[in-house]
């Protein structure tokens, strides 16, 4: 017998060698560095960090989703409280199949369906990079959701109906650069987790990619061409706008804000403008023409306009390129959803400031000036006049976003 | 006893204009930079957005931009023998407090000075004999030339977008521009603003008298521009709110959208907002600052060392400080010796209101931005004879008007009832028809032996330090050049069709209570002798060669025209001294 234990001691030990058990070799700086990269494009900091702390990557923020919040963990190279003493397996098992070390299951507000589409390679150089961080112990208290959906294992159920397992695969009838875009937009970049429509469950409403999804208070908007939202947006534009906050059309404020101080606006050009070409060969589907509000709600609205907002905006709603979004070419103006047209009008919005446009001028808050019929009104006349024939806004919907924002911690 | 805090390169005190272009030129040069502001943080969207900056009450009459007097003023009197008293609510002038500075709420008028200015003393009296200037009149050279300054005032420009029509493009005269300005490196960055309609109409009738009106160089912004730190600006709305007001959106050039958000980006660079400093330390050898105390509003009192002072407040802030903290010889008028508070100087404004029919003219005046304007330059500096006319000085004059708003806008013609119903039918009949350019005679003030800063025996704030005295008050040569130059001004608007000109003159004694400009100058000058300035050509101080003071506190004395540019120019100038000659080798840049 004794014989037999040693016998799978050794073979474990020998498994466990050769599942890189820890190991990504840190002295590999050009894994480390393609790793810092790819957690750019990834963004993890943006959910592993605690805004403005000094702590990067140590956990413990907030994440609001419809069904309750989530902390998001530790992913310093902390071996008590962060994932120091993970193999690289257990790592991968995290990033790419939503399970956990002890394995159990992640809830997808780590966007694991996403990351599953990235390489083996690409994961452990992101695991080579977090081995560079500086261990923070912090010990992150996870779930916060209410019962029922604080039994992980019910993610199981969610895992089989919205988890596709399996490493994105290059279609050769398209270009490298194509491809390349293709493999940023749904593997590490994610921009489905908050661009595609979901179902009750929070899973992804797969026949229509990127067709827009309200989230945290914020609609992120159809991001398709074709006859969608972005059909006139060239692909500098969009790259442009990813690599700046800001393009002749547009600014990047709130949750897309941080994604470009935090993300996008790090990548490179080649790689930024692959993602420009991806997204522009996916179709979206034309606007509603949506019935025009009352004629004297526009009227009134009208009014509002020429007085609080025309002086950025220009009358003709074309602003200025890089500065004042054009609200013809904005795609949260003319989303079916008004929810982000609601909360900037009523809250005014910081847009994000880079290294090529520092300006990051803002958008003053109105909801202390103008009740919810005038921001109704107001609202409704963009929508209209900019907005290619958007639908109108009604009092109660404003109402609605502005009880919203009082309540909610965003 | 003040905790010290770790020691940086350099501390700026004052995060206005020249605060925020030192900070960016010595972050840029890789320096660790700390900047302390007195008063608040201030951002477009949240202190003066659209929404409610077009406030009248609340930002011209109620002053909400400005520093409080409650915080700290100065004493004020006209004559060496008089008791100044504190000034209690802002008048002749409007002390700015809060990051941004008087960049916040200025007109944004961007003009250059004229060659000559810079070289007065020498010109004046090579052309007209030393006997032509009045006994106690002090002018000085400035130790630097126009053309010295010529890069920096076009950094500046660029910096800002001013739209402007040059008029001197490297020797060559342009139609359309002022005729008079010094040689330009290249045109402005964005063309001049558009005019409206009595602005355009004193620019026709000037011509017509054979002079050669221009637009005022303007940092409201004619188009969307991007200056060279990336920082963009865009169109003037002409809403008629500046002067006072913050911009709501982004057209104005102001720390705010020329700089500090692309500085902010630098991890070298930090800022302490609502920070007093109380005093520059020197070490026990009296030639070499140490850092500066300040006090926050918890009234804990920090001491940051630094190996660079750069002194940025507002003039007569710079000059209180440094007779607080003992740096430099005090001026004494009496014995005319010493050098901190000497050749302190404001500026001679006047104007002058003309009623045009009501019938026939419809001005729109509401239509309009801080530095709109038609001007002329024939009467500035020494653009003309002096010879004739016994006195020296000059300045622009302009239909200048900035804006139509109410409580301000009221211009009824002499002998109207001061209210009631014959006083409403005035204001009526005359408001889109009567023209009150506001500072259109914007006249210089030459320095004189009388007129200077000091601290006051009597009166202290609230850390018990002396507040500044002012002693001030208008010669006789300020006020013949003033008659002159109303009467010229007067003429055009005759010239334009008015049915009425009523000329306002600037008379003595100088009243601290009339708004004038708030471009306070000297008392802290540049120059070439450290007998007579306190500071060397770079704006260096003599005495403590690891101290700059920034700002109007450097001219000897004020020339025919807004500040700002020549003050600006001036930052860039002791930037590029600190960048590439100082910092090789600190000390001395000059041996006197």
């Amino acid at each position: 017998m004794r014989n037999v234990a040693a016998t799978l001691v050794a073979l474990a030990v020998i498994t466990a060698s050769s599942t890189r058990g820890g190991s990504a070799d840190p002295q590999d700086f050009a894994a480390v560095a393609r790793g810092r990269y790819l957690v750019d494009a990834a963004d993890c900091k943006s959910c592993h960090t605690v805004p403005g702390s000094n702590r990067p990557f140590a956990g413990g923020r907030s994440i609001e989703t419809p069904f309750g919040t989530l902390v998001a963990p530790n992913i310093t190279p902390d071996r008590g409280t962060g994932i120091g003493a993970w193999t690289d397996d257990e790592f991968d098992d995290a990033v790419r199949q939503g399970r956990t070390r002890n394995g159990s299951y992640l809830y997808p507000a780590m966007p694991f369906p996403y990351y599953a589409r990235m390489s083996r390679g690409d994961v452990d150089a992101i695991r080579a990079y977090l081995n560079t961080v500086t261990a923070v112990h912090n010990n992150v208290r996870g779930s916060q959701l209410p019962f029922p959906l604080n039994i992980r294992s019910e993610m199981m159920v969610w895992d089989r109906l919205y988890f596709k397992p399996g490493e994105f695969q290059a279609h050769t009838d398209k270009s490298e650069q194509w491809n390349r875009g293709a493999y940023l937009v749904q593997g590490p970049g994610h921009c489905g987790a908050c661009h595609t429509p979901k179902t009750v469950l929070g899973g992804d409403e797969s026949s229509k990619p990127f067709r827009g999804y309200a989230l945290q208070g914020w609609f992120a908007p159809d991001i398709t061409s074709g006859q969608g939202a972005l059909a006139d947006w060239s692909a500098d534009d969009i790259a442009t706008y990813l690599k700046t906050g800001h393009n002749r059309h547009a600014a990047a404020a709130g949750l897309m804000g941080e994604v470009v101080d935090l993300s996008t606006s790090k990548m490179n050009d080649a790689d930024l403008k692959a993602i420009a070409v991806y997204l522009k060969d996916v179709s979206g589907s034309a606007r509603s023409n949506a019935a025009a509000a009352d004629h004297d709600i526009l009227a009134a609205g009208g009014a509002i306009y020429q007085d609080l907002c025309s002086a950025c905006h220009a009358a003709d709603g074309k602003g200025v390129p890089n500065m004042f979004p054009d609200l013809s070419e904005t795609a949260t103006v003319s989303a079916t959803d008004p929810t982000t047209v609601l909360r900037v009008v009523l809250q005014g919005a910081q847009s994000v400031a880079t290294d090529q446009e520092p300006t990051g001028p803002a958008m003053p808050a109105f909801g202390w000036q103008l009740n919810d019929g005038q921001v109704a009104a107001v609202a409704s006349y963009i929508r209209d006049r900019f907005g290619k024939k958007a639908s109108a806004v009604t009092e109660q919907q404003v109402q609605k976003m502005r009880a919203q924002l009082a309540t909610s911690h965003y | 006893m003040a905790r010290k805090l770790p020691a940086k390169d350099v501390v700026i005190i004052g995060l206005g204009w020249t605060g925020s272009i030192l900070a960016h030129e010595l972050a840029d040069a890789g320096l660790e930079v700390v900047a302390i502001e007195r008063g608040p943080w201030r951002n477009t969207a949240t202190d003066y957005p659209p929404g409610y900056v077009a406030d009248e009450l609340r930002y011209r009459i109620r002053h909400e931009l400005f520093l409080r007097p409650e915080q700290t003023t100065f004493t004020f009197r006209n004559k060496m023998d008089q008791t100044a008293l504190p000034i209690r609510s802002w008048g002749a002038f409007m002390p700015p407090n809060g990051v941004g500075g008087g960049g916040v709420h200025w007109n944004a008028e961007t003009w250059r000075f004229l060659p000559s200015d810079f070289v007065l003393r020498t010109h004046l009296t090579q052309r007209y004999g030393a006997g032509f200037l009045p006994q106690d009149m002090t002018i000085q050279d400035w130790g630097v030339t126009y053309d010295e300054l010529e890069p920096h005032y076009d950094r500046f420009e660029y910096l800002c977008g001013t739209s402007g029509q040059a008029g001197n493009l490297k020797g060559q005269i342009i139609d359309g521009g002022n005729p008079f300005e010094g040689p330009r490196s290249r045109p402005y960055p964005t063309p001049p603003q558009g005019q409206p309609f009595s602005h355009t109409l004193f620019g026709k009738a000037a011509h017509e008298l054979g002079y050669k009106p221009f637009p005022q160089p303007s940092g409201n912004l004619s188009r969307a521009y991007k200056n060279p730190l990336g920082m963009r600006l865009g169109p003037c709305t002409y809403c008629g709110f500046c002067e006072w007001f913050g911009c709501g959106n982004y057209s104005k050039a102001s720390p705010q959208t020329t700089i500090l958000p692309a500085l902010l980006r630098k991890p070298n660079f930090s800022a302490r907002d609502n920070s007093e400093v109380k005093s520059i330390n020197v070490d026990g050898s009296g030639k070499r600052a140490t850092g500066v105390t300040f006090v926050d509003t918890d009234g804990n009192e920090w001491e940051q060392p630094a190996d660079l002072v750069i002194l940025s407040a507002f003039t007569i802030f710079n000059v209180q400080l440094l007779l607080l903290s003992k740096i430099g010889k005090p001026y004494d008028p009496v014995s005319n010796t010493g050098v901190v508070g000497r050749n302190f100087t404001h500026q001679t404004i006047s104007d002058v209101t003309s009623f045009f029919d009501p019938a026939k003219f419809i001005f729109n005046p509401f239509i309009a931005s801080g530095a709109i304007g038609m001007c002329i330059d024939e009467f500035n500096g020494d653009n003309f004879d002096h010879g004739p006319h016994g006195f020296v000085g000059g300045g622009y004059v302009g239909q200048v008007q900035t804006n139509g708003r109410p409580i301000e806008t009221a211009p009824v013609p002499p002998g109207t009832p001061r209210w009631g119903v014959e006083w409403k039918k005035a204001v009526k009949e005359n408001y889109q028809s009567a023209l009150k350019p506001g500072t259109g005679v914007h006249g210089s003030m030459y320095s004189y032996r009388d007129v200077y800063v000091d601290l006051d025996p009597t009166y202290k704030d609230r850390f018990g330090r002396p507040l500044a005295r002012i002693t001030m008050d208008f010669h006789d040569n300020e006020i013949k050049q003033n008659a002159f130059l109303t009467d010229k001004f007067a003429e055009i608007f005759k010239a334009m069709g008015a049915k009425q000109v009523v000329r306002e003159y600037r008379k003595p004694p100088y009243d601290v209570t009339k708004y004038q400009t708030t471009h306070l100058c000297g008392g802290a000058i540049m120059g070439t002798d450290p007998s007579t300035s306190a500071l060397n050509r770079y704006l260096q101080n003599w005495d403590v060669a690891n101290l700059f003071v920034m700002g109007a506190s450097a001219f000897p004395q004020n020339a025919g025209y807004n500040p700002t540019g020549t003050v600006a120019a001036l930052a860039f100038w002791a930037a590029e001294a600190i960048r590439t000659k100082y910092l090789k080798n600190p000390g001395q840049l000059i041996n006197a």
